[in-house]
């Protein structure tokens, strides 16, 4: 069972946003005592994710939770945008697909940095994006 | 009988600009410094005419209204030149509420009915709380600008191109490499490869807290403009655990060289360039004979 410990949201709407909210994942990270190397892939998956969320979405909300299950502490980061979703996520999560002109890595080597991974997209309402990484994960 | 309070107002306009200026020049946090008393004088008479002149009894309930587009232009001028000056956000917000105070006292000298009095005060209140409103905000965009503009010159300026040796060039990126700092980057180093007629560049990441794909992505491309130059680029300060999550991300950076530190790129260069760095014994004699 996942408890979730505390949590905080925060808005990302312009390109300045992001390192703001890389440090505020990094704070949390380095709260719950992850590794420097867990730390450097979640930050950079997060990172990814919000860079997605910027580009197709133009902005959307992202909500931070310590969360504990059994013994393990982690993070969960969830994704919400009201973007134009993704038709064929499929297609989106394979290596070196992209519809803007970028290495097409974001989502599918997001998955490989994250202990777990879940996307949830409806066309035309936005894409929700919940990642979990364990501290020792 | 209903009161047309803008008709009070306007009769009243030049005791309603003087109990205001006089609360401001009571007030302690008066910065003459910034402001000096004709300013605040001339800024206070121009925007009580043009809200009195636009206030009539059907736009005092809609503080949206388009009578006020005036009003909310002068507002935001004073308050954007007073977060650019340096004021702090209590007394611009001050200046409006001022207004509000005076107009009430106004008001309360002319209404004489209670309940007259206090519908007018609440439709009053509503709309110039409205206007402090935009006040708050645009006193914030202008603080933000400010913000933006160091950021800017930030990037500018945190781009240095260094030459190490004849032919070899370091530039150390610190921060995160968005497009307009990759762009600021390749200019500063392809430039300065034509300037010096270098034949190798060295990028040095260490000071890059995260290297996503965008990052990737930019850091490939100055590799591949560089070498359209005629130069060899090198990657330098490649921490583990960036290592690590550039594999798992999927990122390919093979047909780059790559080095852990800046010292090992460095060497990569002698030895490209066929040059060789040699500790020499102080008394050489013995080499001579």
């Amino acid at each position: 069972m996942i408890v979730t410990l505390s949590k905080d949201v925060m808005k990302v709407v312009k390109d300045q946003d992001v390192v703001p909210f890389r440090n505020r994942v990094k704070e949390y990270a380095v709260k719950i005592k992850m590794g420097l190397v867990n730390q450097t892939k979640l930050i950079t998956a997060a990172s990814e994710l919000v860079r997605n969320m910027l580009k197709y979405a133009s902005g959307g909300e992202i909500l931070i939770e310590i969360i504990t299950k059994g013994r393990d502490n982690g993070i969960r980061l969830t994704f919400k945008d009201k973007g134009p979703g993704i038709p064929d996520i499929d297609l989106a999560m394979k290596d070196g697909f992209s519809t803007g002109k970028s290495l097409g890595l974001g989502l599918p080597g997001t998955k490989r940095l994250v202990s777990e991974f879940d996307i949830k997209t409806i066309v035309g309402e936005g894409t929700t994006v919940r990642i979990i990484k364990w501290a020792n994960g | 009988m209903p009161f047309d309070i803008s008709m009070i107002l306007q009769k009243k306009k030049m005791q309603i600009l003087e109990i205001w200026i006089k609360k401001q020049l009571e007030s302690a946090d008066l910065r003459e410094d910034l402001f000096s008393n004709e300013d605040l004088r001339a800024s206070c008479e121009e925007l009580l005419e043009v809200l009195l002149s636009s206030l009539n009894e059907d736009n005092l309930t809609n503080p949206a209204s388009a009578d006020f587009d005036e009003v909310n232009e002068i507002l935001a001028g004073i308050s954007i030149s007073q977060a650019r000056q340096g004021f702090n956000p209590r007394e611009t917000a001050l200046f409006v509420f001022g207004l509000k105070e005076s107009l009430i006292e106004i008001l309360q000298e002319e209404i004489k009915d209670p309940q007259d009095l206090f519908t007018n005060c609440f439709k009053l209140n509503r709309l110039l709380d409205t206007f402090s409103i935009t006040t708050f905000e645009t006193f914030i965009k202008g603080r933000e600008e400010v913000i933006l503009r160091q950021t800017d010159e930030i990037a500018e300026i945190s781009t240095p191109v260094i030459r190490v040796w004849d032919g070899i060039l370091a530039l150390p990126i610190i921060g995160t490499l968005d497009s307009a700092r990759t762009q600021v980057v390749m200019e500063n180093l392809l430039e300065e490869i034509v300037a010096s007629g270098s034949s190798i560049a060295i990028l040095d990441i260490s000071g890059v807290p995260a290297v996503d794909s965008l990052v990737a992505q930019h850091l490939i491309k100055t590799v591949s403009a560089t070498r359209l130059m005629g130069a060899e680029c090198i990657i330098s300060g490649i921490r583990p655990e960036i290592a690590q999550t550039v594999v798992h991300l999927g990122i390919d950076l093979s047909n780059i060289v790559t080095k852990a530190t800046l010292a090992s790129a460095l060497k990569f260069a002698f030895q490209s360039m066929k040059l060789e760095v040699k500790r020499v014994q102080k008394d050489n004699r013995n080499i001579v004979s």
